[in-house]
């Protein structure tokens, strides 16, 4: 952060539909952490953001030492935040730590310790001595990078029973250069070293990026994918601008659950909201040994595929292949619905074949009992013979028909090779006023084009409803694994108050079950149509 | 890859340019000569009398399997459901048979055969052409006797078919397969139910058009673990 750009204002903002919701105005934000329950993040200024649920965020109370790029950590029963100050005009700076048993100004135990100094740059030296960012790492050994700019990112070590300087006559260590923001993680044998190159402070200006180097070591040294060290201006790309959201700065790391990291950051620039600087917050995946920015689930229409089975989550209907298919078996029969799944007592009455053939045929669709012998014995319908289609574009399905088919009131869901058939897209769209968890709202998933919607049921087994009524059983949690896949949760589940997550159980049906991160069984992909 | 066993016959000949089509019943044992029997199959065996455990895995391995009645080939959803909801012969849905007992469909008769299975699926194209009988277009009707040492909640039956099946627990539907199918192990589950104890009664259909016909069925317990210390008798515990 450089200080001549220091003016960032403090905004109360409306709900994006690109970032979080709620008063999201922040620069330079500490990393993300949790707190008897709430969410806690710190900026430059001095001011905070605090949420219920990591997706709807308010002003929360400022720090008892203001300055710049807090940074905050949780060792045992403490919070320990430190916070940088230019001493005069830069790069002469000072760290200082401060503690707190809570967050939460609530809380009869929320008092302040003043911690001291722990790093200093004396306005000469190759390092300016703000933008601190801290790691214990699994040996339990306590870790302090800082720097901007002029000069190096350093790393100092402290002692986590005192967040204080372990050693305040040791010599910093050099581990990168010209880049700010800086923090270090560990993850599978590696430390990496996430810092931020370009320039901050700027508005849409800014062209802010994360970048990140590895090593065996936590002093270094730091190298890219490319084999080039951090010190000598290396870093592999994590996080720029996308879109209208310019500016990626402030790498934070969060660790959820054994499955689900996210990481806080800034943007320097939300365009949708007036070039504001904002919040954010995605889940981190990890791929070859990298971290990498993951997505938070967005509204569309989707394919909701098992990892586990590759099948898709279909509403529990017979299915009307499209057209395009290749003729019956020169017998009178059509193409198998090809539909496959559990039917059962609380499953949809079948609609008979012919009943689709009866109905008004959909556009493009072959109803699954009845093709013509005849058109397989010419060796296809199309104009190119048994594989050539029908020379023509084939028309998506229309919902509005098939579903006319459909059974009022409940009907189960089941799983099936994906076909591009009606009862296997499912629409994901924010669901008002259900609030949320870490970067994403919840979610209702309904029918693409229908308001049919998924929901929990009492016997922790999957439903769809005639009508979204916003019931808490029916909006969903998808939240990104470390791994790219999604996990699929029901903010509820009636008469339960355990936390379950879509299953699948065999290839052609889904459960809700709890997650066990040693399987795919609650792994799904959200295939994008 | 095309399977062409599976290619309508029409299709096939198209594919490969020839003029002539193959015969629909290709794969049914010939006509006119004996037929092996059920010990010959490479699958089944004539079961013995009394109980026997679950396989390993937890398969059902021990059946009365009627011979197979002609169907219309279809295996569609609502083809299979019509299908399952055909009155074919007396009882169908509540009887359990003795090995040898025989049902008339039409002025047809078919047997009921106890066999064992050494696999963990039914093969049911083994079990008609062993016995002389047609593989392609029929359904097939299966009863067993689950014994189980106390009552299991949460419980899914578990099951693969090709092509197309429905499965009954004591008289309930609790699973179905639809489609041209492939028998995968735990193709399909049931949601949860309750496992009495004593014996349960577990019924099957299943619907081929042509080719390969076999099915396979165990529970899961609420792990999702196969379920192995049920036994399997073939013996109306009514008439104990």
């Amino acid at each position: 952060m450089k200080i001549h750009h220091l003016a960032t204002a403090w905004l109360t903002l409306v709900t994006s539909a690109f970032a979080l919701d709620g008063q999201i105005g922040i620069h330079d934000p500490s990393t993300l952490i949790k707190c008897d329950g709430k969410f806690y993040t710190y900026g430059t200024g001095g001011g905070g953001l605090v949420s219920d649920d990591g997706w709807t965020w308010r002003q929360g109370t400022a720090l008892a030492r203001t300055g710049l790029a807090p940074d905050v950590i949780h060792i045992g029963d403490r919070y320990y935040v430190y916070v940088a100050r230019n001493v005069g005009a830069q790069p002469k700076a000072e760290i200082e730590m401060i503690s707190n048993k809570t967050l939460d100004p609530a809380s009869p135990d929320y008092k302040w310790e003043l911690g001291g100094i722990v790093a200093t740059t004396d306005g000469i030296e190759d390092c300016n001595g703000i933008d601190p960012g801290v790691l214990l790492d699994p040996k339990g050994r306590l870790w302090l990078t800082y720097g901007s700019y002029f000069g190096y990112i350093r790393i100092v070590e402290l002692d986590p029973k005192t967040g204080k300087r372990l050693d305040p006559n040791s010599k910093p260590v050099d581990l990168a250069i010209n880049c700010e923001a800086s923090i270090m993680i560990f993850h599978d044998g590696w430390y990496y070293l996430l810092a931020t190159h370009g320039s901050c402070c700027q508005g849409a200006n800014s062209n802010y990026n994360i970048r990140v180097g590895r090593s065996k070591n936590p002093t270094g040294p730091f190298v890219d994918h490319d084999g080039l060290d951090m010190i000598e201006a290396g870093g592999k790309l994590f996080l720029g601008s996308e879109s209208r959201l310019v500016g990626a700065g402030h790498f934070g790391r969060l660790t959820l659950d054994e499955s689900t990291e996210v990481f806080s950051y800034h943007y320097e620039a939300d365009l949708d909201r007036g070039g504001a600087s904002v919040l954010a917050i995605r889940p981190l995946l990890w791929k070859d040994g990298w971290p990498v920015a993951g997505e938070n689930a967005k509204a569309g229409t989707y394919a909701l595929e098992s990892v586990r089975t590759g099948t898709a989550l279909e509403l529990g209907v017979e299915g009307v292949p499209l057209s395009g298919g290749r003729g019956g078996a020169g017998r009178g029969r059509g193409p198998a619905a090809g539909g496959r799944g559990p039917g059962g007592p609380s499953g949809p009455a079948a609609a008979p074949a012919d009943a689709l053939v009866a109905g008004a045929p959909p556009v493009g669709a072959v109803p699954g009992g009845g093709a013509p012998g005849g058109a397989a014995r010419g060796g296809g319908r199309g104009p190119g013979g048994l594989f050539g289609g029908t020379g023509a574009p084939i028309p998506p399905q229309d919902v509005a028909v098939v579903s006319k088919n459909w059974p009022a009131g409940n009907i189960a869901t089941r799983m099936a090779n994906y076909l591009d058939q009606a009862q296997q897209k499912w629409a994901l769209s924010v669901a008002p006023n259900a609030g949320g968890y870490p970067g994403a709202p919840y979610f209702k998933i309904t029918v693409a084009g229908t308001d049919r919607a998924l929901a929990a049921t009492a016997e922790d087994e999957l439903t769809t409803v005639a009508e979204f009524t916003g019931a808490s059983e029916q909006l969903w949690r998808v939240q990104q694994l470390t791994d790219g896949s999604y996990r699929i949760m029901p903010k509820s589940v009636p008469g339960s108050n355990e936390q379950l997550a879509l299953s699948a159980v065999g290839n052609s049906f889904a459960t809700l079950a709890k997650f066990n991160p040693e399987n795919d069984r609650q792994h799904w992909n959200l295939k994008g149509l | 890859m095309i399977k062409f066993s599976l290619l309508p016959a029409a299709a096939l000949a198209a594919l490969v340019g020839l003029s002539l089509a193959l015969p629909a019943h290709a794969a049914d044992a010939p006509a006119g000569k004996t037929p092996p029997g059920i010990n010959a199959s490479p699958s089944l065996k004539i079961a013995k009398s009394g109980s026997t455990k679950v396989s390993p895995e937890g398969f059902l391995s021990r059946w009365l399997v009627l011979e197979p009645i002609p169907g219309d080939g279809r295996v569609t959803e609502s083809a299979v459901r019509a299908a399952a909801q055909k009155e074919y012969f007396p009882d169908q849905n509540s009887v359990i048979p003795h090995d040898g007992d025989k049902v008339k469909v039409g002025d047809a008769e078919y047997s009921w055969h106890a066999v064992d299975i050494n696999r963990h699926n039914v093969n049911l194209y083994h079990f008609a052409y062993f016995l002389g009988k047609p593989t392609s277009d029929v359904v097939f009707w299966g009863v067993t006797i689950v014994d189980s040492p106390e009552e299991i909640p949460n419980v899914r039956l578990a099951v693969g078919s090709n092509s197309g099946s429905v499965w009954w627990v004591n008289g309930e539907e609790r699973v179905a397969l639809y489609g041209d199918i492939q028998t995968f192990i735990d193709d399909a589950a049931s949601k949860k139910f309750t496992l009495k104890k004593g014996p349960n009664i577990v019924r099957f259909i299943v619907v081929n058009n042509r080719g390969m016909v076999d099915c396979c069925a165990r529970f899961l317990d609420a792990n999702d673990q196969p379920i192995t210390r049920l036994t399997l008798s073939l013996t109306d515990p009514a008439k104990k």
